[in-house]
C-alpha cells in the first residue's frame, strides 16, 4: 500500500460539502500532478454551479466532467447533476444515466468503485461530510484494491453519518481532520 | 499491469453474446457495462462472468434477462423540459413548412420520449402529417412503449415536466388512470411505427426530418458514437435536425463538420445542406 505512487484522487461529499471542499481543493498547488474526481450530491434539476464556484477559488483547474473526456492531471472534475461519473480503463471519463444508487445520482459509490478498478493501489479516496451512507461501499472497494482510504473525522464533520458509515465499512481507513486531509493530498502526490 | 481475469471474462462474455445472438456490446463504455454485469452476476446468483457465459450460450432464456441488465431503461416524459421547449420553439417552425414529416426516436426505451413528441406535435397541429419511428434494441421496452402504460406515481413528474416544456394542453387529456396505472390513449400511437433496430449493427432506414437520440450515445465508446452519428447523418434529409441528450455532443466526432448548431445549449443540431 505504501510506496506505490499515487495516480488519482476521488472525493465524495454531501451535506456540508462546499465548506469542506473549500478547505481542501484551494490548498492544492497549481502544478498538482494528480487528477481529482469529485462527487457532491446535488439536486437533479438544478444546473450545477460547483465547478464555477471552485474554479474561482482554486489554483488547479476545475471543471464539470464531460462524457468521454480524456483525464488530465492537476484538474478537478465534478460530476454533473443527475449523472453518474465513472472512470474508464483508457483513462477517460464516462457519464451515465443509470438508476440512482442509495437515492443518489451522482453516486459516490459508483465513482469510487470504477476508479478503484482502474487505479487499484494508485488511488486515494476521501469520504467527507454527509447525512447518508453513500461512499461506504466505494471506500471499501478502494481499500480492497489496495488504494489509500481516508474518512473525515466524524466529530468535526458538518454531518457525520457519511464518514461514520465509511469507517464502519472500512475500519482501516485513515481518519483525518479537513486540514490534515489537505496536507495529506499535497504530500501524497510526491510519493 | 496484466489484464485482470475478470476483464478477460467480460470480453469473452460479450463476444459470446455477439456470436450467438448478434447483440454487440463489445464497444460500449466499459465501466458502465462492468458495473451492470456485476449486478447481473450478484442478482442472478452466478459465481463468475464465465458462468453467465456458459448459461447464455446454452439457454436462450438468458438472453432477455441479460439484456435487461445491459440496457439501461431509465426515462421520463419531457425529460429536460428545456429541450422540448427548444424543439417547440426552434425546430417545429421549420417542420411546419414540410407537407409531410418523419421523426425518428432512436433508443426510445419504454416510450416516454416518444409520447412526449407525439403530444407536442399534436399541440402544434403537426401530428397528422407526421410519421414517428420509435426504435430500440430492448424488446421488452418496445413492448412497453406499445402499450403506453406507466405507474401513476410517475405522472406528477411527467405533468410538471410537460408544463415546464411549454405544454399547451393538460397531460391528463391524454391518459386514463386506473388501478395505480396511467394508460395513454391509443390515438397517440396511430402515427407511430415501432421497431427493433440497433444503432450498432443495423443500417439507415428512411429519410428523416428530425432524429432525437437521447442518453444512448453516452453508453457507447467514441468509435461507436461515431458510427451512430454517421447513421443519423445519412438518414437525415438536407437541413434535417438532430437532438442529443444533455451530456452528449458532436464535439469530439468526425461528423461535427456536417452539422451546425441549432440550439447549442440543448444539443440540437441541423444538418448542413452541402
Ligand atoms: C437511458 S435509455 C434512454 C431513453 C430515452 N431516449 C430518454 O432519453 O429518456 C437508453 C436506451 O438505449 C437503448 N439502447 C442501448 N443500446 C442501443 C443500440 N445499440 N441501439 C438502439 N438502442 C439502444 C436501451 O435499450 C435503452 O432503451
Amino acid at each position: 500500500m505504501t510506496g506505490v505512487s499515487a495516480e488519482a484522487v476521488v472525493i465524495g461529499a454531501s451535506a456540508g460539502a462546499v465548506e469542506a471542499l473549500s478547505v481542501i481543493l484551494p490548498s492544492l498547488p497549481a502544478d498538482y500532478r494528480l487528477p481529482v474526481f469529485v462527487v457532491v450530491h446535488v439536486p437533479p434539476d438544478v444546473k450545477s454551479i460547483l465547478a464555477e464556484l471552485f474554479q474561482a477559488k482554486c489554483k488547479i483547474e476545475v471543471r464539470e466532467a464531460e462524457d468521454k473526456e480524456p483525464i488530465k492531471g492537476g484538474t478537478a472534475y465534478f460530476a454533473p447533476a443527475d449523472y453518474h461519473l465513472l472512470v474508464e480503463t483508457d483513462k477517460s471519463l464516462s457519464l451515465s444515466n443509470d438508476e440512482a444508487v442509495l437515492y443518489s445520482r451522482p453516486s459516490v459509490d459508483v465513482l469510487f468503485e470504477s476508479a478503484a478498478d482502474v487505479y487499484g493501489p494508485g488511488l486515494v479516496a476521501v469520504v467527507l461530510t454527509g447525512a447518508n451512507q453513500d461512499g461506504a461501499r466505494g471506500l471499501r472497494a478502494v481499500a480492497d484494491a489496495g488504494g489509500r482510504a481516508i474518512a473525515q473525522e466524524p466529530e468535526g464533520a458538518y454531518a457525520s453519518a457519511m464518514p461514520k458509515a465509511a469507517i464502519a465499512k472500512c475500519p482501516h481507513a485513515r481518519v483525518l481532520s479537513l486540514q490534515e486531509i489537505a496536507v495529506y493530498l499535497q504530500d501524497v502526490e510526491k510519493v | 499491469m496484466p489484464e485482470k481475469i475478470e476483464d478477460i471474462e467480460i470480453q469473452l462474455l460479450l463476444e459470446a453474446l455477439y456470436q450467438r445472438y448478434h447483440y454487440d456490446f463489445r464497444n460500449y463504455a466499459q465501466a458502465s457495462v462492468k458495473r451492470r454485469l456485476k449486478q447481473a452476476r450478484e442478482q442472478m446468483g452466478f459465481s463468475s462472468f464465465s458462468a453467465i457465459q456458459e448459461s447464455l450460450l446454452h439457454d436462450p432464456a438468458m438472453l432477455g434477462r441479460l439484456l435487461g441488465y445491459l440496457t439501461v431503461q431509465v426515462s421520463e416524459m419531457f425529460r429536460d423540459p428545456s429541450y422540448f421547449r427548444a424543439i417547440r420553439e426552434k425546430v417545429v417552425p421549420h417542420l411546419r413548412t414540410y407537407p409531410s414529416v418523419k421523426v425518428w426516436i432512436a433508443g426510445c426505451s419504454s416510450g416516454e420520449e416518444l409520447y412526449s413528441f407525439v403530444i407536442l406535435f399534436r399541440e402544434e397541429g403537426l401530428e397528422q402529417r407526421t410519421l414517428f419511428y420509435a426504435t430500440d434494441i430492448n424488446q421488452d421496452a418496445l413492448a412497453k412503449a406499445e402499450t403506453g402504460i406507466y405507474d401513476l406515481d410517475r405522472i406528477q413528474l411527467f405533468t410538471e415536466n410537460h408544463r415546464k416544456s411549454g405544454g399547451k394542453s393538460s397531460l391528463s387529456d391524454y391518459y386514463s388512470a386506473a388501478y395505480g396505472k396511467a394508460s395513454f390513449d391509443k390515438s397517440l400511437r396511430k402515427r407511430v411505427v415501432f421497431s427493433d433496430h440497433s444503432l450498432v449493427t443495423d443500417a439507415v432506414f428512411a429519410e428523416m426530418h428530425l432524429v432525437s437520440c437521447r442518453n444512448v450515445l453516452i453508453y457507447f465508446d467514441p468509435v461507436l458514437q461515431d458510427r451512430a452519428l454517421g447513421l443519423f447523418k445519412d438518414s437525415l434529409a438536407r437541413r434535417g435536425f438532430l437532438g442529443l441528450g444533455a451530456k452528449e455532443s458532436l464535439r469530439f466526432s468526425d461528423h461535427a463538420g456536417s452539422f451546425t448548431d441549432c440550439v447549442r445549449e440543448e444539443k440540437i443540431y441541423q444538418k448542413l445542406a452541402e
